[in-house]
């Protein structure tokens, strides 16, 4: 009893060498299940509905992915889509994939998952009572979910599921928890949940598991009855059991509980052992039911638009009070624009304490600054206005001491501004108690 | 008194979602991984920071990988304005003076 994950990359369009992943195609895999996304790129992706990979590798890797797919009569499983997992994420991939289709001359059996959520029906659960935040997150408010651009709620494994038993080819999730496109084929055929979950958990970062680590390179997984065994595909590479134990820190708060839809993985008995050849065999890993199921919530506000300056300082003397010359300035901007009071003025001080901000122990500053000077306002160009205003004004402002008259800033670029577009925020990470872990997505059979 | 960076063949700090920065100490053997644990407190990681111990929300030691996991609240959610490091990559550095 086995079933075998070939596992290509990190995230979806990172790439990985076609030597490993023909490695893992000779391994006779039955499925191939990759992980499109992360919330670790920040709230913009989300808010805006775009990806934070490039449309050329995400294409590059479905092409070698769905062409062995079909090749071989194994699902391809692609969870989190186009980064974030909102309806343009989706779109954006399921576009992808027809085009690779139309390259291949091939048809296939697609199975799209929504995950978008309704507001208004999110306002009506916030009013039962079946919202709360999770770890050091406010309250949600109607407001929050109002003002939200995207809500997507993370699935388990039930949507993937049925996709699966209608006998879907290639499954294109939203926004899923990370191992369940990995764990859908083992739940299906009766393997035990919480190892097929847990190599779900290590198969999701592909080669950053093993040693040297590499998030383009793949990883493959063998699901047994009492066990699952984790085996590196590049002959550069192998796993150890401190690699795989130590990946099981990665991006998580407590190694030994690692919740998720339905319930926790329950790590305090896994046992990692060594095998020879560079493979790790991991086992006693449980997962506990929770009473009651819920999903998490990811949300994302705009709060406005952001235009950005860069500068370097270099003479000693405004260095020694850069803190204060920056406070005079804005004052200066308050001043000149007492209309105006909704942006936000920041700088970013690299030398001093640009990388830690508040939280620098060492604020001293170097013998020469790297600032960005950034506006965030209402409207694109009462930002540029700002960020304008506030450059002119430091360039010639006339601190303490001054002996360069000349200009206080050095600009590596001309225009010296630039306008990045929209700001977001992340506005809704909670959990929802919901009664069907599949009733707020939407599964929908394609022939593409 | 030591330097943990001197015997960790790991110091790396990284988002634990978009409101939390979680730290994790690797030590090369158990031995070393023994020798330093009991060391690591909330109230040594609070004065590094200079944040309240109310802040530091856990310290796990995890002995399969040979490490102490730090929790703290970041000091803003994710990308959220004066944001300085979205990824939360590059927040290790006081660890480094941390003794033992």
């Amino acid at each position: 009893m086995e079933l075998r994950i070939l596992s290509p990359t990190a995230i979806l369009g990172y790439g990985f060498p076609l030597s490993s992943f023909q490695a893992g195609l000779e391994r006779d895999p039955h499925v191939i299940a990759v992980d499109g996304g992360s919330t670790d790129p920040g709230p913009y992706y989300l808010g805006a509905g775009k990806s934070f990979t490039q449309r050329a590798p995400v294409k590059r890797d479905l092409y070698y992915l769905i062409q062995a797919s079909l090749e071989r009569g194994i699902p391809l499983i692609i969870g989190t889509a186009g980064g974030a997992g909102a309806k343009p994420h989706v779109e954006w991939t399921v576009d992808i994939i027809k085009e690779v289709l139309g390259e291949l001359k091939a048809t296939a059996k697609l199975a799209v998952i929504y995950s978008d959520v309704d507001p208004e029906l999110l306002i009506q659960e916030l009013k039962r009572g079946r919202i709360q935040p999770l770890g050091p997150v406010a309250p949600l408010t109607e407001e929050e979910i109002r003002g939200s651009s995207h809500i997507v709620a993370q699935m388990g494994l039930e949507p993937i599921l049925q996709a699966l038993e209608e006998g879907a080819q290639i499954i294109v999730a939203g926004r899923a928890y990370d191992p369940t496109v990995f764990a859908a084929l083992p739940a299906l055929q009766g393997y035990d949940l919480a190892l097929a979950l847990h190599m779900g958990k290590i198969l999701e970062c592909a080669a950053i598991a093993a040693s040297p680590g590499s998030g383009s390179d793949c990883l493959f997984g063998y699901l047994q009855e009492d066990a699952f065994i984790l085996e590196a595909l590049s002959p550069q590479r192998q796993c150890t059991k401190l690699s795989v134990a130590a990946h099981t820190l990665y991006e998580k708060s407590d190694p030994y509980s690692l919740p998720g839809p339905g319930g926790t993985l329950d790590l305090r008995e896994t046992r990692f052992e060594e095998l020879p050849g560079g493979k790790v065999k991991v086992s006693g890993t449980r997962f506990v039911p929770t009473e009651k199921y819920f999903l998490k919530l990811e949300g994302a506000r705009r709060i406005g638009y952001r235009t950005i300056s860069i500068a370097g300082v270099r003479d000693p003397i405004m260095i020694s009070q850069i803190g204060d010359v920056i406070t005079a300035v804005k004052e200066r901007v308050a001043d000149n624009f007492r209309d105006i009071r909704d942006y936000q003025l920041h700088v970013h001080c690299y030398g001093k304490n640009g990388v830690m901000g508040a939280l620098e122990p060492q604020p001293q500053p170097g013998h020469e600054l790297g600032l960005v000077m950034e506006a965030v306002a209402p409207t694109q160009d009462i930002a540029d206005t700002i960020c304008s205003f506030f450059r002119s004004t430091l360039l010639h402002y006339g601190y303490p001491g001054r002996k360069s008259t000349a200009g206080n800033l050095a600009f590596p670029y001309s225009p010296s501004d630039i306008s990045t577009g929209a700001v977001y925020t992340f506005s809704i990470y909670h959990l929802l108690e919901v009664d069907d872990p599949k009733g707020l997505f939407t599964v929908e059979l394609r022939e593409v | 008194m030591r330097y943990v960076k001197d015997v960790a063949s790991v110091i790396r700090s990284k988002n634990a979602g978009p409101y939390e920065l979680t730290f994790d100490l690797m030590f090369p053997d158990a031995e070393t991984y023994e020798q330093v644990r009991h060391s690591i407190t909330k109230a040594k990681i609070a004065d590094l920071y200079k944040i309240d111990e109310s802040q530091v929300l856990s310290i796990i030691h995890f002995a399969p990988a040979h490490a102490v996991k730090i929790t703290i609240v970041r000091p803003r959610a994710s990308g959220d304005l004066g944001e300085t490091d979205v990824y939360g990559a590059q927040q290790h550095a006081p660890l480094l003076e941390l003794t033992y």
